[in-house]
């Protein structure tokens, strides 16, 4: 459970912070090795790519809770 | 070969797959028709999930809205996405635990209650006729655009085909033809992205071209930041609308994006509840692919755009620009009288804007405005019709079941065999395509403004409602009841208000009436919130759920 709302917070950090409440500020800046501004860059690319990231975290998580408490499924 | 050509040929070819892998997959009993027999694969599951989801809408319109609208425009792009993973990490594993077939399934088991599994119909079925609407709108308009043949012609050929796999095949059916569509759609959509963004910056992946410089070493998205504010348009790399509707309209797309039927059921189908779990990874990655290339896209449509048109005088338009004034989506208005196509933002300090350009036909024009090959510009049309065809077949697939399954046999007729259901199933289906037909043809005018009412709805009624459901043992029927009902009758009342009633309703931008400046597409996220502080106290001044319900709860909270 403290997992979920570890990633959970991640999930909204990086959308309704990096992508929106902190964008204009984060826009000072680029992407390094980029030409991105990095509001920009976590509004269009950066959250999105987190987010599929975060799903197979939570998988790998799961699993190997199932793992470890011998859940098998048929 | 010309355009057209080419198009007869990929858009027949891909029907011919379709169709195919239809006769393959046919359905022979009501497990294999609503769930398709709960064995699909995690990453089979993943692709048809992602065709599912990703619409005439996603495929035709986002890149068209984010070109004109820049940073505004990322809205979709997150909200679209961050869904999945509130869908993932709340709500998949569990209902896939739970084992049934259909959200009206799980609502009214779950709350005891053929009230509220009436209630979840209903909405089930309205948001899924409000959106296959559009579809079907979608087939239309490509059919009638790249193989000029007549709208309702259009609509009709997509409906036989639609019928063919999704009465025949069923969940089966549909999942094995969206499989093949997610191919198609995806390929037609990146390989423009691949030539366009090779051709500009020599870098032929489009996320990273569009963080890159052309060849004269200035940085796209600078570029075209310079262009517009010399047209007098607002910059593209900032917001420009207030920030709380921008995060109101996120969290509602995502919120809405987790409590769609459509979405839900495909995770029904996997084999176990792990399943359940790793097929949403994929299919957020899948649909990723096409949700990152669409802001490269729209840079590189925009850019262009603003290159070629601007300044050009109207005889010298290139080919594309004339037949999409002949359809109208390209309107230009020489209010000068100089015979020059002016195209200038709000904030031109001399000169007046003369052209108004349809959003939609972005991604379908692109191509010809890049001038690459007849044969890529086919592949898209083909595209626009794979992405149509997947969202309209899944929606088919939950008004069905929930007519069938939910009404005749978990309401109405609980005798019904199973060959008896199997044939109501058919029946519905059968039904829902010919009404899906209708609205395609002829579109009721509001068509585009209830797919936010869709979202909203979603957002602010199954979302609550399931979370709740799962995570609260104590949560019963009263408390669903009120918290549902408050959120949509909220919900639905701002939307309509502002829609068709305020007085300043047909003013563009920002409604000064507005509510703390929430637009109507943003509004789901207060229904939601209303429901939480109507269901939480109701539910604990009313009698705790019965026994069995409290242990089907923990049921559907231990793993396995």
């Amino acid at each position: 459970m403290c997992w979920i709302l570890l990633l959970l917070s991640i999930w909204a950090f990086v959308s309704f912070g990096c992508g929106i409440l902190l964008a204009p500020w984060l826009n000072n800046f680029t992407l390094p090795g980029t030409m991105y501004p990095l509001g920009f860059w976590f509004a269009q690319q950066g959250s999105i790519y987190i987010f599929v990231i975060l799903i197979f975290v939570y998988v790998l998580l799961m699993n190997r809770l199932d793992r470890k408490y011998g859940v098998k499924e048929a | 070969m010309d355009v057209q050509a080419w198009t007869f040929l990929l858009v027949g070819l891909s029907f011919a797959l379709y169709i195919g892998v239809a006769i393959l997959s046919r359905a022979s009993s009501t497990g294999e028709f609503y769930v398709a027999g709960k064995g699909v694969s995690p990453i089979a599951n993943g692709l048809a999930t992602a065709a599912d989801w990703m619409s005439a809408a996603s495929f035709i319109g986002m890149a068209g809205l984010i070109a004109f609208d820049g940073m505004d425009g990322s809205v979709y792009l997150m909200g679209w996405t961050g869904g999945y993973v509130l869908l993932a990490l709340l709500l998949a594993p569990y209902l896939r635990k739970f084992g049934k077939f259909t959200v009206p399934d799980f609502i009214g088991d779950r709350y005891g209650s053929q009230a509220a599994r009436l209630v979840a119909i209903i909405c089930a079925i309205f948001v899924s006729f409000t959106y296959i609407a559009g579809q079907m709108k979608g087939v239309g308009v490509v059919f009638s655009r790249f193989l000029e043949v007549e709208i309702h012609w259009g609509v009709i050929i997509g409906m036989v085909l639609v019928f063919f796999y999704a009465v025949l095949g069923g969940m089966k059916g549909i999942t094995y033809t969206q499989v093949a569509q997610y191919c198609v759609l995806i390929f037609a959509y990146t390989i423009p992205a691949v030539f366009l963004a090779f051709m500009v910056t020599g870098n032929p992946v489009p996320q990273l071209a569009l963080g890159s410089t052309d060849e004269g070493g200035i940085g796209l998205l600078q570029k075209l930041d310079g262009m517009l504010t010399d047209l007098g348009f607002k910059n593209y790399t900032e917001y420009h609308k207030n920030t709380l509707d921008i995060v109101c309209i996120t969290a509602a797309l995502m919120l809405g994006t987790a409590g769609l039927p459509h979405v839900i059921i495909r995770f029904f189908t996997v084999k176990r509840v792990r399943d359940a779990r790793s097929s949403a990874g994929w299919a957020l990655l899948f649909i990723a692919v096409l949700y990152t290339t669409a802001p490269a896209i729209a840079v590189f449509a925009r850019t262009n755009l603003l290159a070629t048109v601007p300044g050009t005088a109207h005889v010298d338009q290139p080919g594309w620009f004339k037949t999409w004034e002949d359809v109208g989506l390209i309107k230009w208005n020489d209010l000068d009288g100089d015979g020059i196509v002016t195209h200038v933002g709000k904030s031109h300090p001399t000169m007046a804007n003369e052209l108004v350009i349809d959003k939609d036909i972005m991604v379908l024009a692109n191509p010809e405005i890049a001038g690459l090959p007849d044969w890529v510009i086919a592949l898209v049309a083909a595209g626009g019709l794979a992405a149509a065809l997947s969202t309209a077949a899944g929606l088919l697939m939950v008004i069905s079941s929930a007519v069938s399954h939910d009404l005749v046999k978990r309401t109405f007729r609980p005798n019904i065999s199973e060959r008896g259901e199997l044939l109501a199933a058919r029946i519905a289906a059968s039904v829902a395509v010919i009404c899906a037909g209708l609205l395609g043809i002829w579109p009721p005018g509001f068509v585009t403004q209830v797919v936010a009412f869709a979202f909203g709805l979603a957002a602010s009624s199954f979302f609550p409602a399931i979370l709740l459901g799962i995570f609260w043992k104590r949560f019963n029927v009263a408390g669903a009841v009120s918290g549902m009902l408050c959120g949509i009758i909220f919900t639905a009342a701002y939307i309509i208000w502002f829609k068709y009633f305020d007085p300043n309703r047909s003013i563009e931008g920002p409604n000064p009436n507005w509510w703390f400046g929430i637009s109507p597409e943003g509004i789901g996220t207060l229904g939601m919130l209303l429901n939480f502080v109507v269901a939480i106290p109701v539910a604990l001044l009313t009698p705790p759920p019965s026994r069995e319900i409290q242990d089907l709860v923990e049921h559907i909270r231990t793993p396995a």
